[in-house]
């Protein structure tokens, strides 16, 4: 069964949302809420952005009308499913004081069963990134595990690429490889509209014996191949990912840091959309009477001040350094820390910056200069 | 248990509409408890009682507008062990700051049937200005949660949980969508430190900049782009002159546009 690919007929896909539901399955996927493609709850096929699609560039999102009914018709939105596996804000703990003891309880908020509609396949990355984050090491975050365990995942291929995009640079995508349940590619041909549907899992097989399916011919096999493939060919966004580790610590006096310091507003937008950045800060909060406490960890970014704040001041005062750091971390030092890139070639970063600051120019503009120098030197 | 001694807590006004003060009586689920664990000792707008200073907190709502306040302040530092503002008016002079750009003079003439009675200073001014001030909470008005969180770790001994970097910040984890990115709306968010809960951009409305600037503020970066939105030279002036008008990141960013 895994690795099989059959048909299902677009009438079909809410029998798929009813089977998950049967199975204990809350299933969220995108859907439209304040102009944008975001994840949330859906449980049924017409909340998904039928019809629907999204220009990007960079610091514009637009939601678009498409001339058919496309289920998945889009590409990525400012949230990605890390809320639901790292959640923004989560409680640790919480003590209480009684007499001279104090108690400790731990969170106990039962971990919701999520079946993830519509993953694309840099998303997959993006949570193989996180798991080598959380999981996969000395010290792993219960809380993360205990999300990710229960999770089934649909991912579906691309079949358009966004303005922002750059899979292809990254080696993620757009086709889902590996680490999907059931991986859909959508097929709209004249009065047709279908779905390949590769298994991944036994998990998935379960789901889809009760679903009506048809085999796949070799000819729709292929008909979704040429999408994907097509989708390859339009991407918004390339970086040249060669040697790039080495790149950038080469260059990290470059001129260009102090250029992009100008525009960057240390808001941590990039941070907080980007698919793999997992940094939180813990606050620990207390009651008036100073007889219950909290623990509380949120969300934190690399270009808050108070990120690397230890004895006597900010380590990375400079804008400079604070955009150097992530732009570095993501491209360069991930790859020593945790063996592979930070970065899946999403595009968020570059969308849902306020004033557009665009990774892939950012390294294009070191990577130039430097060849540029190069030249000069042997011309 | 020997009765511990509860801190002596005072609220002060000065040039203000009284908003931020109000904010405490707005604590209702929390009042007992804030009750309960401090001495209210001088709090006009709550009780006429009044009790002698010194006082363990301060908390001062309000600019410097007179030369009345200029010495009234001088005498609530010097009684208070831990002096804590309140409020955009004392934290950054105002929306009544605006009057810092102009010739306070002429209101005065044109305002008043004797000006001759009205004795005020040409600006409105923070109170760290004037005095040594221990924690400035920002707002206009303040976050009532964020209140009790200074009062709180005041209580307990501890540093207050208030963020000084962006309400994008609160956006993102609110998981509100961009409204600059997704519809072109400006919004001062990107250079306004967090605290609101990022009200306004969660009713489709741009940040107007009530928390004043964050952190390291690149006004510059924001308005360059607001301008390519459409935003005019006059409107950018306008943003930049709301109820933080006078602290000096947005000051500085109004004036570069006023002179374009």
């Amino acid at each position: 069964m895994i690795g099989e690919q059959v048909l299902i007929e677009r009438q079909d896909i809410q029998k798929l949302l009813d089977v998950l539901h049967q199975k204990g399955y809350e299933t969220v996927g995108p859907t439209i809420r304040e102009g944008a493609i975001v994840y949330d709850q859906i449980a049924s096929v017409e909340e998904l952005p039928i019809g629907w699609t999204d220009e990007q560039d960079g610091g514009t999102y637009r939601l678009k009308r498409r001339n058919d009914q496309a289920l998945f018709g889009y590409v990525v939105g400012p949230y990605s499913w890390k809320k639901f596996l790292h959640p923004p804000v989560l409680s640790l703990w919480k003590a209480k004081k009684s007499g001279k003891s104090l108690e400790i309880i731990p969170n106990s908020d039962e971990i919701p069963q999520y079946a993830f509609i519509g993953v694309r396949s840099c998303e997959l990355h993006a949570i193989f990134i996180q798991d080598r984050v959380f999981t996969n090491g000395k010290f792993t975050d219960p809380h993360y595990q205990a999300r990710r365990q229960k999770i089934f995942i649909i991912a579906v291929n691309c079949v358009q690429a966004g303005g922002t995009c750059f899979c292809v640079s990254m080696k993620t995508g757009p086709k889902a490889t590996v680490g999907f349940d059931l991986a859909l590619t959508e097929i709209i041909d004249g009065q047709r509209h279908y779905f390949v549907v590769e298994v991944g899992t036994e998990k998935g097989a379960e789901i889809l014996q009760k679903v009506p399916t048809k085999p796949a011919q070799p000819s729709d096999k292929k008909s979704a191949d040429e999408r994907v493939a097509q989708a390859a060919q339009r991407m918004g966004r390339q970086l040249d990912t060669t040697d790039i580790k080495e790149l950038l610590y080469r260059n990290l006096e470059h001129p260009r840091w102090d250029e992009v310091a100008t525009r960057c507003l240390t808001c941590a937008n990039c941070t907080m959309v980007c698919p793999t950045c997992f940094c939180t800060t813990v606050e620990d909060v207390t009651d008036l009477i100073g007889a219950e406490a909290e623990r509380v960890r949120r969300w934190d970014s690399c270009f808050t001040l108070d990120f690397s704040y230890v004895h006597g001041g900010s380590v990375r005062a400079s804008v400079k350094s604070r955009y150097r750091q992530w732009l570095t971390h993501k491209l360069a030092s991930w790859i020593d820390q945790f063996g592979t890139s930070g970065c899946v070639g999403c595009g968020r970063c570059i969308t849902w910056c306020p004033v557009g600051i665009d990774i892939t120019e950012e390294v294009r503009a070191i990577r130039q200069s430097e060849s540029a120098q190069l030249s000069e030197r042997r011309g | 248990m020997p009765k511990v001694k509860k801190p002596k807590v005072a609220v002060w006004k000065f040039a203000s509409c009284d908003g931020c003060q109000l904010s405490l009586l707005d604590c209702e689920d929390e009042l007992l408890a804030v009750a309960g664990a401090i001495e209210i000792a001088n709090f006009p707008e709550a009780s006429r009682a009044v009790m002698k200073g010194p006082y363990d907190i301060s908390l001062v709502e309000g600019s410097i507008t007179t030369p009345h306040d200029a010495e009234r302040i001088q005498e609530v530092r010097r009684i208070s062990k831990f002096l804590i503002t309140i409020g955009a008016c004392a934290t950054a002079g105002g929306i009544q700051a605006l009057r810092n750009f102009k010739d306070v003079k002429e209101f005065i003439s044109i305002v008043y049937a004797k000006p001759a009675y009205i004795s005020t200073l040409e600006k409105s001014t923070p109170i760290a200005e004037h005095v040594k001030v221990d924690f400035e909470l920002r707002g206009c008005p303040i976050n009532k949660y964020q209140l009790l969180e200074v009062v709180n770790a005041f209580l307990n001994g501890r540093k207050p949980n208030i963020p000084s970097y962006s309400v994008c910040v609160e956006c993102k984890r609110r998981g509100t969508v961009c409204v600059m990115t997704a519809y072109g709306t400006p919004c001062l968010g990107p250079v306004t430190q967090a605290g609101c809960g990022a009200i306004c951009p969660a009713y489709h409305r741009g940040c107007y900049g009530c928390f004043g600037p964050k952190e390291t503020p690149n006004t510059t970066s924001l308005s360059t782009w607001w301008r390519r939105l459409g935003v005019t030279n006059q409107n950018l002036v306008r943003a930049f002159r709301g109820f933080n008008a006078y602290a000096e990141p947005f000051r500085k960013e109004s004036e570069a546009y006023e002179q374009k």
